[in-house]
């Protein structure tokens, strides 16, 4: 699971999506996470760095996390490999 | 002798095809014979095309919507006036009027300055009170009512013929052919602006549109009235026309030296076939058509200006007729990254 | 290291129409504290969901109602609404700040009693009142504000019995060009009614009649409509005086001042576009100075304001239960507080804002209760900043009905805390028990066992 490779995210946390025009904009922990998704970074490691960052518990995180990812497949950001 | 600068706030960038006034409020500042002006352009939406148009606006600000209260609007406009300095503000839709008068004294204190109808000029020309408003001056209005419920509208077929209009209590209006089209007017109305709903006689005939400008004394500053060539599906004018009718700007002497108005105004006319004006709307505001009276000889936005500064303003005499204004769009190339530094930090 | 403060993670598309964080950005500063003392704290040490009063507040709002009238009007006297909230506390903040008692019910009668009002200044207004409710308040030469015929008849046959004058005025309902009309209550003056009635009173000897009142609604937006009320109460009043060279001392104007609450529907805020009291008091006052009652000799002048005075002194604690997507996408976020103890949210958008720092980012979300009930609704649609569990929000201007209107529902009602003057907190209403609502039932004896 990775996001997609044209999709840039600026610093301001302006998204662009290339392939359909589309505009978003993601809170900097958002910005983070899809920067992580970007290297290919697997979701476990994801919350582990967040969980050291950030005053919050597993539980939170992964349930966000994954609400996260939901919705940045709703908006085809996301590419899914290996997928069976 | 040297042309003052001032900077001046504008609202309503929106021009599209249901303009706002802002657009051809900055050409005709621009075009002032006694200042220069530095244009600060207040938005709401990120895709108003003025924010873009940067040969027009020299900086554009989002601002906080209507509904949001006058105390976020206020600690708003402190940020900008804190940056920009505005000597004015042009406020140019209905819905943030209220906000902009009842905030006036505020402004004043920071430095900005407003040219606005009083309160009570405000409120009693509000399509609601538009009977009472008739009956006080003695102006021909057309019948109607305000309802607060859907039972009432029942009694529409008995008290009025078809078509009526069916009118928000700030913006929108329908026209409906029968009583299921005036439900579902009144349900789409009523859910964005509230109640209650105008229910308003059609009155048939020729529209004429005026625009002027009161000094708050009763003296008329400028009056121009225009016929609509072409009316979009919208019912927005593709073009019109400057006229000269004596009884129009009679009419309109005798509304400003009456109400005393202040201000900038759109009077909305229909000429029946009996040859009477009736009175359908008062806008309190500059319209989108503003240019034309620009065009024709009567720099409104200029004179507005100088009279919210306190400046001596001579009334204009006269206008040229036989000048139209003919609207057209434009697409413009935009950088994506001047989208994302509006939508990003609200400021471009 | 120090950790960061978190917040979920967030995207949302740029909609062009979309109001963008810095249009909206200070709607969201968070209220930390209610007359600096922290939500925090607060909801620790009390729980949560919680009623908060600030008693500097109510006395604000009281004193400057009362200037309003009094700075235009020789004689005023303000009669607390007690079914607005009748706590015993805010009540009695009232009493110290002057105002009567205005009652609608034998219960609220004997709360005003037990606060220690005296019954002369016991405005009785309702369409209720029992035999056992009109022998008290003859008695106690309470204000009787009579609402339909039967019960003009049943006084005419209690007082004799008494050897006392009943104190009486009439309840009037009236066109004031609003809508809807209340014309349910009292005797309507377009027909007749009402003068009809006060004829009939005026023909008795068990009665003597002291005042005029009418209620024309409320959250009323228009001051106009108390001045055409007030000009067709001053008129009876001087019809009376014609007829039967009788003198009322008091007209009533009722309640029903708009608060500065946000109606659902209504485009600008209600701070904003809301008639202040001063609009009211100057509608009001204006039309009895300019009525035919003669300068030196105009009536009391009585106001039974309820929800104007109260509805900002108070606010609600909350916290996040949980955040939750629905299935088509939307954002929802359940709180602790529910309709049950929030009536109002049914017609008024509360402000709601959280109690502790937040970013600028928001998203859409549907706010519900915690009950298991699909009416348990705060909010349709609200943009809200990105709260965690266990966030708490305050929910502000509840202080008019819901703290009488409340009901036990499937949750136990919370504390009610009232700040004082110098910002110390006092419990005004335990929270409820298992114990104290077993006390009102009785089982059976041949229910009090069973086999599972
Ligand atoms: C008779 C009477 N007086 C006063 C009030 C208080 O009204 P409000 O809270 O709208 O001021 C009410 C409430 O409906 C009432 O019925």
């Amino acid at each position: 699971m990775k996001i997609k490779n044209n999709i840039a995210v600026s610093d301001s946390g302006f998204v662009f999506n290339p392939a359909t025009g589309e505009s978003f904009s993601a809170n900097p922990i958002g910005m983070e996470i899809m920067e992580l998704l970007k290297k290919g970074t697997p979701t476990q490691e994801i919350s582990n760095t967040i969980l050291e960052k950030y005053e919050t518990d597993a539980p939170t995180i992964d349930k966000d996390l994954h609400d996260f990812i939901q919705i940045l497949k709703q908006y085809t950001l996301i590419e899914e490999h290996g997928k069976a | 002798m040297e042309k003052p600068e001032y900077t001046i706030g504008v609202t309503a960038l929106n021009a599209i095809d249901n303009p706002g006034p802002g657009i051809p409020v900055i050409r005709a500042l621009r075009e002032a014979k006694s200042f220069n002006v530095r244009i600060i352009g207040l938005s709401y939406e990120s895709l108003e095309p003025g924010i873009y148009m940067h040969e027009l606006v020299d900086k554009t600000y989002q601002i906080p919507y209507p509904s949001a209260g006058t105390d976020l609007l206020l600690e708003r406009l402190e940020y900008i006036q804190d940056q920009e300095k505005m000597d004015v503000i042009i406020p140019n839709f209905d819905a943030e009027l209220f906000s902009f008068i009842k905030l006036q004294p505020k402004l004043k204190a920071m430095g900005i300055h407003v040219f606005l109808p009083t309160p009570e000029q405000f409120e009693e020309r509000l399509k609601v009170n538009l009977t009472e408003f008739g009956e006080k001056y003695d102006i021909p209005v057309p019948e109607s009512e305000a309802i607060f419920s859907m039972d009432k509208i029942a009694d529409i077929a008995n008290d009025y013929d078809w078509p009526v209009l069916v009118k928000g209590k700030y913006y929108d209006a329908s026209v409906v052919y029968n009583i299921e089209q005036a439900r579902i007017a009144f349900n789409k109305i009523s859910s964005k602006w509230g109640l209650p709903i105008i229910i308003q006689k059609f009155v048939h005939g020729t529209e004429y549109n005026i625009t002027g400008l009161g000094d708050g004394k009763g003296n008329t500053i400028a009056a121009v009235p225009m016929r609509k060539q072409y009316i979009t599906d919208i019912g927005k004018a593709w073009g019109g026309i400057a006229v000269s009718d004596d009884h129009l700007l009679e009419l309109t002497r005798d509304f400003i030296a009456k109400t005393k108005w202040q201000g900038g105004f759109e009077l909305e006319l229909m000429k029946n076939k009996k040859g009477e004006f009736i009175l359908l709307e008062i806008n309190p505001r500059i319209p989108a058509w503003i240019y034309l009276a620009v065009g024709v000889g009567q720099n409104i936005p200029e004179a507005l200006v100088n009279l919210a500064l306190g400046k001596r303003v001579e009334p204009f005499k006269k206008y040229s007729v036989g000048k139209m204004f003919i609207r057209y769009s434009w697409d413009m190339m935009v950088e994506l990254s001047e989208f994302e530094k509006i939508s990003t930090t609200g400021e471009l | 290291m120090e950790k960061q403060r978190y917040e979920r993670p967030m995207i949302k598309k740029l909609e062009s129409n979309m109001p963008n964080k810095f249009g909206m950005r200070t709607e969201y500063r968070p209220m930390t504290h209610i007359d600096n003392v922290a939500v925090k704290d607060l909801i620790d040490e009390y729980g949560s969901p919680l009623f908060v009063i600030s008693e500097k507040t109510i006395r604000n709002n009281i004193r400057s109602a009362r200037k309003a009238f009094e700075t235009r009007y020789p004689k005023v006297q303000f009669a607390w609404s007690y079914k607005t909230n009748y706590l015993d506390a805010v009540c009695r903040t009232f009493h110290q700040e002057g105002s009567w008692a205005e009652v609608v019910s034998g219960f609220e009668y004997d709360k005003a009693l037990h606060n220690g009002v005296d019954g002369s200044k016991i405005i009785f207004n309702g369409p209720d009142k029992t035999e056992e409710d009109l022998n008290k308040a003859i008695k106690n030469n309470s204000l009787i504000h009579i609402d339909h015929l039967d019960e003009l008849y049943a006084i005419s046959e209690i007082a004799p019995g008494l050897n006392k004058k009943a104190q009486v005025a009439i309840r009037v309902n009236m066109d004031t060009g609003i809508y809807p009309m209340w014309d349910r209550f009292g005797f309507n003056y377009e027909n007749g009614q009402a003068w009809d009635a006060l004829n009939k009173i005026m023909r008795t000897d068990a009665m003597e009649l002291v005042g005029l009142h009418t209620h024309i609604g409320t959250f009323m937006l228009s001051p106009n409509a108390y001045a055409v009320a007030a000009g067709k109460l001053a008129d009876l009043a001087i019809g009376i005086k014609d007829k039967y060279g009788h003198e009322i001392k008091y007209i009533d104007m009722g309640g029903g001042f708009a608060s500065k609450n946000k109606l659902k529907g209504t485009y600008l805020p209600g701070t904003d576009i809301n008639p202040s009291v001063n609009d009211f008091a100057e509608a009001i006052t204006g039309a009895l100075i300019n009525s035919n009652f003669k300068p030196d000799n105009l009536p009391l002048l009585i106001l039974e304001t309820g929800r104007a005075l109260i509805d900002d002194a108070a606010n609600l604690l909350g916290t996040v239960i949980s955040n939750k997507r629905l299935s088509d996408g939307r954002r929802s976020t359940i709180l602790d507080v529910g309709v049950n103890i929030l009536f109002t949210s049914f017609w008024y958008d509360h402000k709601i804002t959280p109690a502790q720092p937040f970013t600028q980012y928001a998203e859409d979300t549907v706010l519900y209760g915690p009950l298991c009930m699909n009416i348990d609704v705060i909010r349709e649609n609200i943009s809200l900043p990105l709260l965690n569990k266990g966030d708490h929000v305050v929910i502000q201007h509840v202080g008019a009905y819901n703290m009488t209107q409340w009901m036990q529902f499937i949750t136990l009602r919370p504390r009610i805390v009232m700040i004082d003057p110098e910002n110390n907190v006092h419990v005004i209403r335990e929270r409820e028990t298992l114990d104290r609502l077993l006390e009102f039932e009785k089982v059976p004896d041949h229910l009090k066992t069973f086999d599972l």
